[in-house]
């Protein structure tokens, strides 16, 4: 027989027995809508988590100087100023895959206000930084390049800074001193929590380098005593890292030697994270796998009763002149349509079940086609491997015996 | 070069691991255009032989020669190219595809046979023709009686042109009237030149055929040709 009558025939042989046949594919179509939901719920989630840490900054490269040696002792990097102001400049414009950067100056300070004072770290930097941290201003405003221009005297707190100054009320507007200078509150930051180590992101305070150098360390006037933060344009971070390496290179002049300055990439815990999801999907997916193997078994059971019922037509069919891989053929292709069509159900199943699921969830629908035809591809995997062992016994049934079965 | 040529066909059985011998060493000669009835009591080896000759059994010993193609060692897939090729069969009890139309009863070992479609329904609606059914193509074996029935599956045992047709106890099912429709038609095909080879128990039967081997115990008892007996054509049943 011919493949395409061979399938006829396989049709003809289901359709007799319609209900055994759906409730069979049945089987087929819940796994195969399990494995693409779930592993839709899978990436549904990582990509939740994704832009959850993108929030915090998945783009970001903080560039630091060069380590002192001083008598034998060697300083952390940081402590030898490598990096200049016209670096920072020459990053910002030079580099296509940055997207921003901005220089980070770090001190302890006291914050003073009216109702009270809080030690917290002081950083100066300039507006890009919110940017940079993707940092909303949860009431005023950030300051902006003109108070840095004009070296004003404003500050933007983080949460906790605020919370600590001022309890309840809004301290915009309001005066704090440090170091006895007046600053004006600009606005405070939302609150971003804390970092893998316990640090705690919203205990910060921001004003602009200009008054920074004023009030803090100077510093050489040509050298940033700190480290810049970049933050890279989407999924050009490695591009970035590299082409601020060459830049900072050829500018330093540095030639065979080492580096004067050190790129560190922040991914690698957004990365941990998105890895723990990843398993935690591989894991969901696992499960649905295990259903759609059960409608697999369900598959082979239906077969091996067709066998057994239709023992006397394989018989018939074998004296006629079926050889035996006439007869596998027939019983493989029965087997494997019963997947496909269950496959193909389960497809749409899965889709619409997906899709409901991530409008509970508020989550973006994330189907890859290359998980439908796993998904569609395993299912007729199932039939195939499945459906052989009722098909092998059935090619293998001796005709005259089949021939007197009842 | 005879049609059958069978040398010294032993078929044993393991039963209860004891050595069961159903043919004790068979030999013979059957033409082509014979019309030849095997005859002998149940357990005398005349399902077996002609399990044997319809080649979905291979002997245990002895040569089998079947249209000078030696086929007592076949694989099973060879076996069935043999039966697709050279043989037609007749069963008892019909064996037609229940739900099954006539025409695709019949057209169905030709797909075996690897016939191209339109030519399968063209040459199973002259098989029908050939036995009388050609107003009943589109019925199912439940919508036939009995010598109806049969004589679908006479004509699904001719639509491939065989060699031989064999047929097992082709009356065994059928009333006396039936009966003498269904051999009648055996024996029109036979008037025709189709070899026909027929097992049966019944001498009434057996009465119709050229020649009646007849076994007893697995071995051949006796051997005789005979006149035929021809019944005047009567109305087919």
């Amino acid at each position: 027989m011919n493949p395409l009558e061979t399938l006829y025939t396989a049709l003809t042989a289901l359709a007799r027995n319609t209900m055994r046949s759906a409730l069979t594919a049945l089987g087929i179509v819940i796994g195969v809508a399990a494995v693409i939901a779930m592993v839709a719920i899978g990436s549904g989630a990582r990509a939740k988590v994704d832009a959850a840490f993108a929030s915090m900054g998945t783009n970001l490269l903080v560039v630091l100087s060069g380590s002192s040696q001083s008598g034998g002792v060697r300083g952390g990097f940081g402590s030898q100023p490598t990096l200049t102001w016209a670096d920072l400049k020459a990053i910002q414009t030079q580099v296509d895959s940055v997207l921003a950067a901005a220089p980070q100056l770090r001190a302890n300070g006291n914050l003073v206000a009216e109702s009270g004072n809080w030690t917290t770290q002081i950083t100066g930097t300039s507006p890009e930084f919110f940017v940079i941290r993707d940092w909303a201003i949860a009431d005023g405003a950030p300051f902006t390049q003109s108070d840095l221009d004009a070296t004003r005297k404003v500050v933007v707190l983080g949460a906790t800074v605020a919370e600590n100054l001022f309890g309840e009320a809004s301290p915009v507007g309001q005066t704090v001193r440090i170091s006895n200078t007046p600053f004006t509150v600009l606005g405070v930051l939302a609150k971003k929590g804390q970092s893998a180590m316990g640090q705690d992101y919203d205990d910060a305070a921001f004003i602009p380098t200009s008054a920074y150098r004023t009030k803090f360390s100077a510093g050489l006037a040509n050298y940033i005593a700190g480290a810049i933060q970049v933050r890279a344009q989407d999924g050009q971070l490695d591009q970035a890292q590299t082409a601020i390496a060459e830049l900072l290179r050829e500018r330093h002049r540095l030639g065979a030697k080492a580096d004067d300055f050190n790129i560190r990439n922040l991914t690698e815990m957004a990365e941990a994270r998105s890895e723990s999801t990843k398993t935690f999907s591989t894991l969901l997916a696992a499960v649905a796998a295990v259903s759609l193997l059960v409608g697999g078994i369900g598959v082979m059971n239906i077969m091996l009763v067709s066998v057994t019922e239709r023992t006397r037509e394989i018989g018939l069919r074998m004296a006629l002149g079926a050889r035996p891989v006439d007869i596998l053929a027939q019983f493989l292709a029965e087997a494997s349509m019963l997947s496909a069509f269950g496959g193909v159900l389960g497809v749409l199943l899965g889709v619409v079940s997906a899709d409901y699921l991530a409008k509970q969830f508020g989550w973006s629908l994330l189907i890859s086609p290359a998980v439908v035809g796993l998904a569609v591809g395993f299912s007729a995997l199932v039939g195939v491997a499945f459906g052989l062992y009722p098909a092998l016994r059935a090619s293998r049934l001796d005709p005259i015996t089949a021939l007197r079965h009842e | 070069m005879a049609l059958i040529e069978l040398d010294g066909i032993v078929r044993s059985y393991r039963l209860g691991g004891e050595d069961f011998l159903a043919l004790r060493g068979v030999s013979l000669r059957i033409e082509q255009g014979e019309f030849v009835a095997i005859m002998g009591q149940s357990g005398s080896g005349k399902s077996t032989l002609m399990n044997i000759l319809g080649c979905l059994d291979t002997p245990s010993a002895g040569d089998y020669r079947l249209a000078g193609e030696q086929v007592s060692a076949l694989t099973r897939a060879r076996l069935a190219q043999i039966r697709s090729r050279l043989i037609g069969f007749v069963f008892q009890n019909f064996n037609l595809l229940p739900r099954v139309s006539a025409l695709d009863n019949v057209a169905l070992p030709l797909a075996y046979a690897r016939v191209p479609r339109k030519e399968r329904l063209q040459r199973a609606r002259q098989a029908l023709e050939r036995v009388g059914l050609g107003d009943k193509l589109r019925n199912t074996p439940g919508q036939l009686s009995g010598g109806q029935q049969q004589r679908v599956a006479i004509a699904r045992a001719l639509v491939t042109r065989p060699q031989v047709l064999f047929a097992d106890e082709p009356t065994g099912n059928l009333d006396s009237a039936t009966s003498v429709a269904v051999i009648e038609l055996l024996q029109q095909l036979w008037q025709a030149g189709q070899t026909i080879v027929m097992v049966t128990h019944e001498p009434d039967i057996a009465a119709h055929a050229a020649r009646v081997i007849t076994l007893r115990d697995g071995q051949v008892l006796s051997d005789v040709r005979q006149t035929p007996l021809v019944l005047a054509s009567g109305a087919p049943a």
